[in-house]
């Protein structure tokens, strides 16, 4: 083989391709192993389970703040989803003019909104509403940051569904939005679970909207209408003590956090995974 | 011979852009008409104004008659998913749904109008498939994707597809474009026996296919009706100079 200046080219870009790949995994990599080596530890049955305890106090755990997690993200699922999906169908469907391409636009724009202004509305128009911080008010908070998320990966996963299925939906006499439901989502719900998953993933970890919104509790969930513990406040409110026991347990907590959203995603992916092999 | 449709003074746009002008032309019942002319002519616009697929386009428009037994297609109480199920349509790409088995593919047009009978829905399988000649070829695969099959297994299920709604007239949008020649010799024996029972109109690019198959021939150029007779005048003697010239590769 001649080594000429092509190849060398070649050569030279790959590298740098690969490099940068490495580069892009260091702190992802470094996240993981911080984590795990501080976290580890303190995990057991019990800091799955049982409620935090007082400083100096040995044991104890974020069972609560587990429990509330899983609340608070579950109602922002279910108000944000339904939502998000829907926009998403109008835009890709339905929107092809003034109206959807501004909505898009500015669905486009809330993604990037920092998570905090999300918490103040919800602040705004829920907490000082009901005169009281909620485990709703948290949901309100987070759901504000999936809808935009959900709604452009619906809409983007579902103009990739090519136009000549939609046509032979149609041609075959069913109504346009049998169409849409039932060839067109489900021929793009692949991208559409991705879209939701991602979104989860980033609220799952979000703690500035929770924090004057959810606030926190040292005690188990008591209605949707009271302050409710999560994850990650509850290892913000560790990790800004001095104390050492805490700070593990912050670690530990970043590391249930972590391994939940990986769960979850590898559990969808299961569960949605290809029906026919390509 | 009876005419299926009959088609009166046709203009469609794109826009502003007019793409049909005037067409008149009558389609026999129970024979293949073979649609030809050069590309962006307006064979394919044609044939999806007769099932009203033509308005799915944002800002496309048609105006004239569409008469199919006597009932214009086009009038304000007709609804166009009627029509669709009555005139069934293949397309260029074979296009089976990729989320579906070849059988959920086959019937989807009778599962999503309100069919639910699985007995009715396994049968109507198997009859379209056989008269798709594909049912040899798939009946032990029934439950794969559709995507596992050739490109010319493709475009027959999209025949059965279209032929399990029991339609009266298939459009063949030239079905033959993406295929193979031994593909294509299937699709062409099948259009031979199912004009039997239907009125098939087929747009195709290849005059040697439109000579084998079709029983009558229309050629249109810039978006107007040139010639139309019986397939063997228009390939011996065409009476236009322009249909002549496209015959016989001049242009096109």
């Amino acid at each position: 083989m001649k080594w000429n200046k092509r190849k060398l080219t070649d050569r030279i870009m790959s590298g740098m391709s690969a490099a940068c790949v490495i580069i892009a995994i260091i702190p992802l990599v470094s996240i993981l192993y911080t984590v795990t080596i501080n976290g580890i530890s303190a995990i057991n049955l019990d800091f799955l389970t049982q409620l935090p305890r007082p400083v100096g106090e040995p044991g104890g755990g974020l069972g609560n703040a587990i429990q509330g997690t899983f609340i608070v993200v579950g109602i922002a699922c279910f108000i944000g989803l339904p939502i998000g999906i829907l926009s998403g169908v109008y835009l890709s469907e339905y929107g092809n003019n003034r109206f959807g391409r501004f909505v898009s636009f500015v669905a486009d724009i809330l993604t990037g909104t920092p998570s905090i202004v999300a918490g103040m509305f919800a602040y705004t128009f829920v907490v000082l509403y009901f005169k009281s911080f909620s485990a709703f008010a948290g949901g309100v908070a987070l759901s504000v940051l999936m809808i935009p998320i959900v709604t452009r990966t619906t809409e983007e996963s579902l103009k990739l569904v090519p136009g000549s299925i939609k046509e032979a939906s149609l041609a075959l006499g069913i109504p346009k939005w049998k169409t849409t439901l039932y060839i067109v989502i489900n021929t793009g719900k692949s991208g559409i679970i991705t879209g939701a998953l991602l979104a989860i993933a980033r609220i799952s970890g979000e703690t500035a909207p929770l924090l004057f919104t959810s606030f926190g509790n040292m005690f188990w969930a008591n209605g949707l209408d009271k302050p409710i513990s999560t994850m990650p406040v509850q290892i913000y409110t560790y990790a800004i003590t001095p104390f050492p026991d805490w700070h593990t347990k912050a670690w530990a907590g970043a590391l249930v956090l972590i391994v939940l959203i990986l769960v979850l995603n590898i559990g969808v992916r299961f569960v949605t995974r290809r029906k026919y092999a390509m | 011979m009876q005419n299926k449709i009959t088609v009166n003074d046709l203009n469609a746009w794109f826009g502003a852009k007019q793409v049909l002008h005037d067409i008149d032309i009558g389609i026999e019942k129970n024979a293949i008409t073979a649609i030809i002319g050069p590309s962006g002519c307006g064979k394919s616009t044609f044939i999806r104004c007769l099932n009203r697929m033509h308005e799915v386009v944002p800002g496309a428009k048609v105006s004239g008659k569409v008469l199919v037994d006597e009932m214009d297609i086009y009038d304000s109480d007709i609804d166009p998913v009627d029509i669709r199920r009555s005139i069934g349509m293949v397309f260029q790409k074979p296009n089976p749904f990729p989320t579906m088995s070849i059988r959920d593919n086959v019937v989807a047009g009778l599962r999503l109008n309100g069919v639910k009978d699985k007995n009715v829905l396994d049968k109507t399988a198997e009859e379209s498939l056989r008269k798709a000649a594909l049912w040899e070829e798939v009946k032990n695969d029934l439950h794969k994707s559709g995507m596992s099959l050739s490109g010319g297994q493709q475009q027959r299920l999209c025949i059965a597809r279209a032929l399990a709604v029991e339609p009266e007239v298939i459009l063949f949008d030239e079905p033959c474009s993406a295929l193979d020649p031994i593909s294509t010799s299937k699709i062409e024996d099948l259009m031979l026996e199912l004009k039997e029972k239907y009125t098939l109109i087929i747009v195709t690019h290849n005059m040697q296919q439109a000579a084998r198959v079709s029983d009558r021939t229309a050629f249109f150029l810039y978006g107007k009706l040139i010639e139309f007779g019986e397939t063997d005048q228009i390939f011996k003697k065409p009476e236009e100079k322009s249909t002549e010239d496209y015959i016989i590769g001049r242009f096109g």
